[in-house]
């Protein structure tokens, strides 16, 4: 299969197929039923569904992330949330030095909170964030960054399987910690917010709220090529044996932590750039995005969809956050119940997710058959699927 | 604040006392005391401070009475011809009283008497003064506690009082405080060279912040080049004993934060440790184990209110009781799916924890829980070098290492034990040779999970009781678990208290939220360069 | 037993000592392979065979003593990656591959070179690599089921699909444990050819417990005890030694 170029390889899948075509009409049917139609009509979108499907939309790119480190590479990560926040504070930071003098205290210089706070000067680190070409370098450079120098320590002492884990997790809190800090100069217990635009262009504006929604579902869509790339060629197959045979692996000469390495690295700059489309969305940023609470969490929206699969954390992450904004609304004590218990039901009974379920993966291993035989029916006639 | 208001408390307490002891035993000197208590209705401070002075000079025992009556603001003027009274309580009516007599003065109304006021300053002398007059008391406490307040005052005009009571002192320990007030007065006020070089001689001896403080003073503002090396030299001194007591009071909270990181991990150490098991719901045993507290003292406030100092007695096996029995129920209802999947178990478990904090959520509500300290737990050993030692957390000191140490026998001595022992190390040969290794597992993990409640009984004694009590342990144990190295209780115990201590030593340089990154980064640069914790067992077997 | 020069060996194992927690897994041993033997080890349990694959392949760091491979490779300084790199293979007693790859698949990851990360993202077959991966299944008698998932072969042909694994990475020196373990007595018969064969072109030293085996090998023999060697030479010679009779093969 591997000499087969990337999409034709995707189109023999129905359901990635689904997905993503599902996704593209989305990206731009939305906005155009938000933008197009006159809000009294019956398929006009509301702005606040659309910000609402492009928060869920980052998440998926998210989880995402998440699925390729630990579906593919077996590495739980329970500190991915971090990623996310910190590509969320470089955007937050270019959007609060975006207001200007617009802020309360009208100081063009420094963001409210300095000037709450009494600063007399901006920090160092927060020079260049004017520049949204500087911020959005940050958005990728930051997560990219923390994950190589972390992974660096941590897979070349060949720390695994749980206490990878918890070491991410302690990442994770120590950052929520230090972010919580006054004096490190992120806002502190408020976090960035009271944000105004973005290259000029209001956020509260509908033509924003349907663009960052269509950034978010192509993100989405480009997400889940550049991973399926990524799991398809050798390297693929390399950190699948690694999840399944570490030492195997190396045995074979594999230098299992640059693999890891890789991947991690490569997973945090996703969870960044969901981060990034995330915060202006929801208009604010803080700590408690680092809590490690956050983190596990998406770990179940991937488990629930189905590790290992491309398009199972995608479905994963949309159903929790779909089920999570429509009980903590309808029925807010029963919410934690159900989603402890999502996480007990889906370890117990779905192993490999919504996606691996037998019903589903019949279904489309049914329609995968059909299509298959339309596009190579040589291949079928020979009695082989083909290399 | 408390020490204040007991403070108060106490000089109301002595007030009576020397106004019944003493009252009317002294007739003589009558004449000069009314002037001297007239004297007090002054215009100006400044005549009013003289005033208390002359009262106190008198020696009359009186005088103490009506001193604390104007520190406390019961003392009083008739406003017709100014006679100064006490006021009293009596029932619902306020009794005023002259104090040469201490007879009812009948013909004063209440509205008719005019309180007399005094500023801080007058209030410090008057706090010196009574010192100063209580030096003499027949009560071996309320003369160490006057010397006290006279060192704190430092009152050039109490030292003859002073003198005089350092004459006739014969317990060392009064002695020895009523000479440091003495030196302390002699170093600030006298102009004898020699005498204040013995002063100041006698002072490097105390640890006391306050001496150092003192000597710093003098070495700072001090003419004689003899007293300010002196006094320098002694200030270095105190300092020195009084950095090695605070070195030892950072120590006792290390230690005491340790104790409590022991106890929330100590249960991990066994469901992480022998069984391999991840339990995110560790913290949530941890917080039903508090849950029990406060249910059994509920019963037994309402039910036996007398028998509240055992309630820790009886909540210490019935938090083991019921957090073993959810153990066992979760280890057959989860847990036993997931052996051999330790990332599902941490999943798992950690979707039990938000169900239980969402359980007592809904029974309880999300607020605190007032879970009372039995006396016993109450107060604090107090030196006067500043050292606080609390009663509660000296318990939770001796409380977690008996955990620890009955654990070790139940692992090592007990048939049970060496059944644990044994599926840990070859299940298949285990149920060969008998043992049921099911219930082994189920044991285990309601051990751990025991151990975990009893944690909580401890943690209900210092910390707010809520359902997010566990979520504030979690993390922390399992650092020290990590930390310590798994499957070796040794390992725990090192790794609890130096974390504890640690963290306790980095406070002070780095505020408490730092001191905990500090420690949280350094752990994970530790796992770094030991993977497997300090007390890591090796060989072929472990990579599996 | 007389101790040749390092660099007339392929592999060359002096005073290697290993202890866990106390416990002397090796202890002082010597052993010496040249170039193109086939040598067997045999010992009880807990006689460190396993623990000396892991020394040799970096696994475990000896506590003193010299590992050389080659004539002149320090291997104590290398770690696994590295060891097989220089061109080490080892099977392990427990057949692992791949499971959730196909068996075509666990022969391309094997195949020798292009281990960095960079180039295998962009990593394509060549005709020549495919036509050696076809050979090797032919070898192995695994050419029927190349697009099977590795997990559901049967046990004799994971061993094999191993083998087959460490032939795709063209190593100088084997090291094989316990390759027939769980297999029919004509797959071991079948086993013990493809080992021979294979050593004419290469060393291979094989660690393993069934004694009709060792025997069809026909090579020389070297016997462990408790960490270091007690008897060298042809199965015959080391069967009469009275001091192996009464550790081992007389139990």
């Amino acid at each position: 299969m591997t000499h087969q170029p990337l999409l034709l390889r995707i189109v023999k899948e129905p359901m990635a197929v689904s997905l993503l075509s599902v996704l593209i009409l989305a990206a731009f049917l939305v906005p155009m039923l938000n933008l197009m139609l006159p809000s009294d009509s019956a398929f006009h979108v509301p702005s606040y569904v659309v910000t609402l499907l492009g928060k869920y939309l980052t998440y998926a790119l998210l989880a995402l992330s998440v699925d390729l480190v630990w579906g593919y590479c077996g590495i739980l990560s329970l500190g991915h949330g971090a990623f996310f926040a910190l590509g969320g504070y470089a955007m937050g930071m270019y959007m609060m030095r975006q207001i200007g003098d617009r802020g309360v205290y009208g100081n063009a210089e420094l963001p409210d909170f300095m000037v709450f706070l009494n600063w007399q000067e901006l920090p160092w680190y927060w020079y260049g964030f004017d520049s949204f070409g500087f911020a959005m370098l940050m958005v990728v450079l930051v997560p990219g960054l923390l994950a190589f120098v972390f992974g660096w320590f941590a897979f070349r002492s060949r720390v695994t399987g749980v206490y990878l884990s918890i070491i991410t997790q302690a990442m994770t809190y120590a950052l929520l910690l230090a972010f919580f800090r006054n004096d490190m100069g992120f806002g502190g217990n408020n976090g960035l917010t009271d944000f105004k635009d973005i290259l000029g262009f209001g956020l509260q504006t509908d033509g924003m709220r349907a663009t960052l929604f269509f950034l978010s579902a192509m993100a989405v869509v480009t997400g889940y090529l550049v991973c399926r790339f990524i799991v398809d060629s050798r390297l693929g197959r390399v950190i699948v044996a690694i999840r399944d045979a570490e030492s195997r692996t190396r045995f074979l000469g594999y230098r299992v932590e640059y693999y890891k390495l890789f991947v991690f690295t490569v997973s945090a700059v996703l969870a960044g750039i969901a981060g990034a489309l995330y915060v202006p969305q929801v208009g604010i940023i803080n700590p408690s995005e680092f809590s490690p609470a956050n983190s596990i969490e998406i770990v179940i929206w991937v488990a629930l969809g189905g590790r290992g699969s491309l398009t199972g954390p995608i479905i994963g992450a949309l159903v929790v956050n779909y089920a999570k904004s429509y009980f903590t609304g309808a029925l807010p004590e029963v919410w934690l119940f159900m989603l402890g218990g999502l996480f007990i039901f889906s370890t117990l009974f779905l192993p490999k997710g919504l996606v691996g379920t037998k019903a589903i993966s019949d279904a489309f291993e049914e329609q995968r058959l059909r299509l298959a035989k339309f596009l190579r029916p040589y291949d079928y006639a020979e009695g082989g699927e083909g290399r | 604040m408390l020490s204040k208001t007991l403070a108060m408390r106490w000089l109301v307490v002595l007030s009576v006392f020397i106004g019944l002891g003493f009252g009317s035993s002294t007739p003589a000197h009558a004449d000069e005391f009314s002037d001297a208590v007239q004297a007090l209705n002054a215009d100006n401070n400044t005549d009013k401070a003289a005033a208390i002075e002359a009262l106190s000079a008198t020696g009359d025992e009186r005088a103490a009475t009506v001193l604390s009556a104007l520190l406390n603001g019961t003392l009083f003027y008739r406003q017709s011809d100014g006679l100064v009274v006490l006021s009293k309580e009596s029932g619902n009516v306020t009794i005023l009283i002259d104090p040469s007599t201490m007879n009812e003065v009948a013909d004063v109304s209440g509205s008719e008497a005019k309180k007399i006021r005094i500023n801080n300053k007058l209030r410090g002398q008057l706090k010196g003064v009574l010192g100063a007059l209580t030096l003499l008391s027949k009560d071996a406490d309320k003369r160490q506690n006057a010397a006290d307040e006279v060192f704190k005052a430092n009152d050039p005009s109490m030292l003859p009082v002073l003198q005089k009571a350092i004459a006739r002192e014969s317990d060392p320990d009064v002695k020895g405080r009523m000479l440091r007030a003495q030196a302390a007065i002699i170093l600030e006020y006298s102009e004898d060279t020699a005498a204040r070089l013995k002063a100041a001689q006698t002072l490097g001896e105390f640890t006391d912040p306050d001496i150092s403080a003192l000597l710093g003073k003098i070495a700072n503002t001090s003419t004689d080049p003899e007293v300010k090396k002196l006094a320098k030299d002694m200030q270095d001194s105190v300092e020195g004993r009084l950095a090695a007591w605070s070195f030892l009071g950072n120590l006792f909270q290390g230690v005491s934060l340790g104790s409590v990181l022991l106890l929330a991990a100590v249960g991990l150490a066994i469901t992480f440790g022998v069984m391999g098991v991840i339990n995110m719901a560790h913290g949530e045993m941890v917080m039903l184990g508090a849950y029990t507290t406060f249910m059994v003292q509920d019963v037994i406030r309402t039910h036996f209110p007398a028998a509240f100092d055992w309630s820790l007695a009886i909540a210490v096996p019935a938090a083991f009781l019921v957090t073993g029995a959810v153990g066992i129920l979760v280890e057959r209802g989860i847990i036993r799916w997931l052996y051999g999947r330790p990332l599902e178990t941490l999943l798992a478990t950690w979707g039990l924890s938000l169900m239980l904090q969402q359980l007592i959520r809904t029974l309880f509500g999300p607020t605190n829980q007032e879970v009372g300290n039995p006396s016993w737990m109450s107060g604090a050993i107090e030196t006067s070098t500043g050292l606080v030692l609390t009663y509660n957390r000296i318990w939770i000191i001796v409380f977690s290492l008996a955990v620890l140490g009955m654990l070790a026998l139940v692992t090592r001595k007990t048939m049970f034990g060496l059944q644990m022992r044994a599926v840990t190390q070859n299940r298949a040969m285990a149920n060969s040779m008998g043992i049921r290794s099911g219930w082994v597992d189920a044991l285990t993990f309601a051990l751990g999970s025991g151990i975990a409640g009893m944690a909580g009984v401890a943690l209900s004694q210092i910390d707010n009781v809520s359902p997010n009590l566990g979520q504030t342990y979690i993390i922390d144990s399992f650092m020290v678990v990590v930390f310590g190295g798994v499957g070796n209780l040794w390992g725990t115990l090192v790794g609890a208290f130096s974390l504890g201590i640690v963290n306790k030593f980095l406070e002070p340089y780095a505020g408490a939220v730092l001191g905990k990154i500090f420690v949280l980064v350094g752990i994970i640069l530790f796992i770094q360069k030991r993977p497997r914790g300090l007390f890591a067992l090796k060989g072929r077997s472990v990579e599996g | 037993m007389n101790k040749p020069h390092a660099s007339n060996t392929i592999l060359y194992l002096d005073g290697v000592s290993v202890s866990f927690d106390g416990f002397k897994a090796l202890n002082d041993l010597s052993l010496y392979v040249e170039e193109g033997e086939l040598r067997a080890i045999i010992g009880p349990n807990g006689a460190g065979k396993t623990t000396m694959m892991d020394v040799i392949t970096g696994k475990t760091r000896p506590d003193k003593g010299d590992v050389i491979f080659n004539g002149g490779v320090d291997l104590t300084q290398l770690d696994e990656a590295a060891i097989a790199n220089l061109g080490i293979g080892r099977k392990f007693q427990k057949p692992t591959v791949f499971e959730n790859h196909t068996v075509f698949d666990n022969l391309e990851l094997a195949l020798k070179g292009h281990r960095r990360p960079q180039s295998s993202l962009f990593f394509r077959l060549s005709g020549e690599q495919q036509y050696r991966i076809n050979e090797v299944l032919g070898i192995i008698a695994l050419t029927d089921v190349h697009m099977m998932q590795a997990g559901s072969l049967s046990h004799g042909q994971k061993q094999w699909l191993e083998i087959g694994m460490l032939l795709m990475q063209d190593p100088d020196l084997l090291l094989v444990d316990e390759p027939v373990a769980g297999m029919t007595d004509a797959e071991t018969e079948a086993t013990a050819v493809l080992l021979k064969d294979i050593a004419k072109t290469r060393s291979v030293v094989v660690v393993e417990h069934d004694m009709v085996f060792v025997k069809s090998l026909d090579c020389r023999v070297n016997v462990l005890h408790e960490g270091s060697v007690l008897a060298e030479g042809s199965l015959d010679v080391v069967q009469q030694n009275e001091q192996v009779i009464e550790v081992y093969l007389g139990r």
